[in-house]
């Protein structure tokens, strides 16, 4: 039994789809990483799981529930921590753990939030009013709310989205720790880096359902090859560059001011030009191919 | 002796059932820890503002226009009708803002229904706190009239119960506005259309036998009137009729619990 398993889920807003017949299956244990541009359909999938929104078709079962009906159980085993910071910001570090634990039914509500306090690492301010903390110690505040009842399996929505690189490296020790503990995790991110570092395996979503899925190596060996060529010059060369490179049954895509020839080790001599940088393939090669956005 | 396959055995399923306890006790409690931040402000306002209606109608209209409203001292009159004017003020108003504000700037409720948590729960949760909260600020009136020579009656011990339950259907009624709005500009209309009107002819400050016969029926499907008839029977004896005003404060709670949490179910269950 997987931690989650979607089938043919579709949900509709008015006109516009925004899961499209999304299949997902997530084995216990693994961290899955939901890679996918804005409007891929990732924070509805995560409403979804969370029982906040219903699909119109498909079958949804997390943990062994099967979604809409038993949403709150399942709600019970898993716990969410969400894109926007929605902690009680008046109220101490402690309260915004306690009336969570209690909310999760947690009997030991004192010994769950010493647990909490000691994953965030915010014991010494526990009893500090949410807005008196830096902006690092809220994210793991947010993510220790969501661990208070040691859940089975936990929903990261764009976990660091907006961070600085420093709080943004906190966090990321904070999801290995827990994915050291065998908790699975589904994430959904828009950062490669984030994706790669911590995924086992990624899943790229785009227009609402998954194209491609693997480990961040097979998904690059299948998709990127093995190196890129990164050319900078001119937009007028650049063309040239990439209808050359196209002409030659070569993947291209844009790099920022440059243009990156993706699988440049199978290109015959001349195609790729001498003052490229070449460089071992990317996550963001694949994501870029896949999905025709710019990686962030 | 035949080999038995080995499966792992399937996860326990564990079962929990609607309006549980504990989800709306959780819910109370973030209140609760929200409430002792900001009690002090929240309990001077909703004090201070039924006195000073108390003050300027019942001393400075007893003092100058009126002496007594059906056999009772002006003030007296007043200061047990302002208990409905502490309620809905207590009740409607909180219920509308603070719940607006928790959806849409807090994102509040997104963190609790990812808790198991239903929408039921959380609006059953909502109404009862606003409503304890607004039966206590609702006594005030009653309590700070006895100093202008309203005598104990043994029916005012009834009082935050009919307090409690109307605060409950005004509660209910503004969590509701607060889920039907785009805006929150939009609760304008909601107070200068209902809860003014409500307010005016609830017979706080004049009985309203002496209004327009369209005005006295509003009147009688007015829960704040039937509130302030019950608080005068606490105060000056009950009448047989104030069971059905009871019964109908009764179904106002439970009409507007559940018109409640289907607005809410709409807002937040996409």
């Amino acid at each position: 039994m997987g931690a989650i398993e979607l089938n043919g889920v579709v949900k509709r807003f008015g006109p516009i789809t925004a899961v499209n017949g999304l299949d997902l299956d997530v084995p216990e244990g693994i961290c899955l990483g939901l890679l996918g541009p804005n409007g891929a359909g990732k924070s509805t999938t995560m409403r979804m799981l969370t029982g906040q929104a219903i699909a119109d078709e498909g079958e949804m079962r997390v943990l062994g529930y099967e979604l809409p009906v038993q949403s709150k159980p399942a709600r019970a085993e898993m716990g969410v921590v969400p894109q926007l910071d929605n902690l009680d910001v008046d109220v101490t570090v402690e309260d915004n753990l306690a009336v969570y634990a209690r909310l999760y039914r947690v009997k030991d509500v004192a010994g769950a939030v010493d647990r909490a306090l000691d994953l965030a690492r915010l014991r010494g301010r526990r009893r500090d009013a949410v807005d008196k903390l830096s902006g690092g110690m809220r994210r793991r505040l947010l993510l220790a709310r969501g661990l208070v009842h040691e859940p089975r399996l936990v929903l990261l929505d764009e976990p660091t989205v907006g961070l600085d690189p420093q709080i943004r490296t906190e966090l990321w020790t904070l999801i290995g720790e827990l994915k050291a503990r065998g908790t699975t995790i589904l994430m959904s991110t828009h950062y490669i880096e984030e994706a790669e570092r911590l995924s086992d395996e990624v899943a790229v979503m785009h227009q609402g359902r998954i194209i491609s899925r693997g480990n961040p190596a097979h998904l690059i060996a299948e998709h990127a090859g093995t190196h890129t060529a990164e050319v900078y010059a001119p937009p007028q060369r650049l063309t040239e560059l990439r209808a050359s490179a196209e002409g030659a049954g070569l993947r291209v895509r844009p790099a920022g001011p440059a243009i990156a020839i993706v699988g440049s080790e199978t290109a015959a001599e001349g195609v790729v030009p001498t003052d490229a940088v070449v460089r071992a393939a990317t996550l963001e090669d694949v994501f870029v191919l896949l999905t025709g956005e710019e990686a962030e | 002796m035949s080999a038995v396959p080995e499966t792992a055995p399937p996860a326990p399923q564990r079962t929990m059932r609607r309006l549980e306890p504990a989800a709306i006790a959780g819910v109370m409690s973030r209140e609760v820890a929200n409430f002792r931040t900001y009690w002090r402000g929240t309990t001077f306002s909703s004090v201070l503002e039924p006195l000073v209606y108390l003050l300027a109608f019942g001393l400075g209209l007893s003092a100058t226009l009126v002496d007594e409203v059906e056999g009772v001292p002006y003030i007296q009159f007043v200061g047990t009708g302002m208990v409905a004017t502490a309620v809905i003020f207590s009740s409607a108003l909180p219920a509308m803002f603070g719940t607006f504000v928790k959806h849409r700037f807090q994102n509040t409720y997104e963190a609790i229904l990812a808790a198991p948590v239903d929408v039921e729960e959380l609006v059953s949760a909502e109404m009862l706190w606003i409503a304890t909260r607004s039966a206590v600020y609702g006594c005030v009136p009653l309590v700070v009239t006895f100093f202008w020579g309203l005598d104990p009656a043994w029916g005012m011990l009834l009082v935050p119960l009919f307090a409690f339950v109307t605060a409950l259907g005004f509660a209910g009624f503004g969590v509701a506005m607060a889920a039907t709005v785009a805006k929150i500009d939009q609760f304008n209309y909601v107070t200068a259309l209902f809860v003014t009107p409500l307010f005016l002819v609830a017979g706080t400050f004049f009985p309203i036998n002496g209004l327009p016969q369209f005005w006295q029926d509003v009147a009688q499907v007015n829960p704040l009137h039937q509130l302030v008839e019950l608080v005068r029977g606490g105060a000056f004896g009950f009448e047989p009729w104030d069971l059905a005003r009871f019964a109908f404060l009764v179904a106002f709670a439970f009409a507007t619990w559940r018109i409640a949490i289907r607005q809410m179910s709409n807002r937040l269950i996409l």
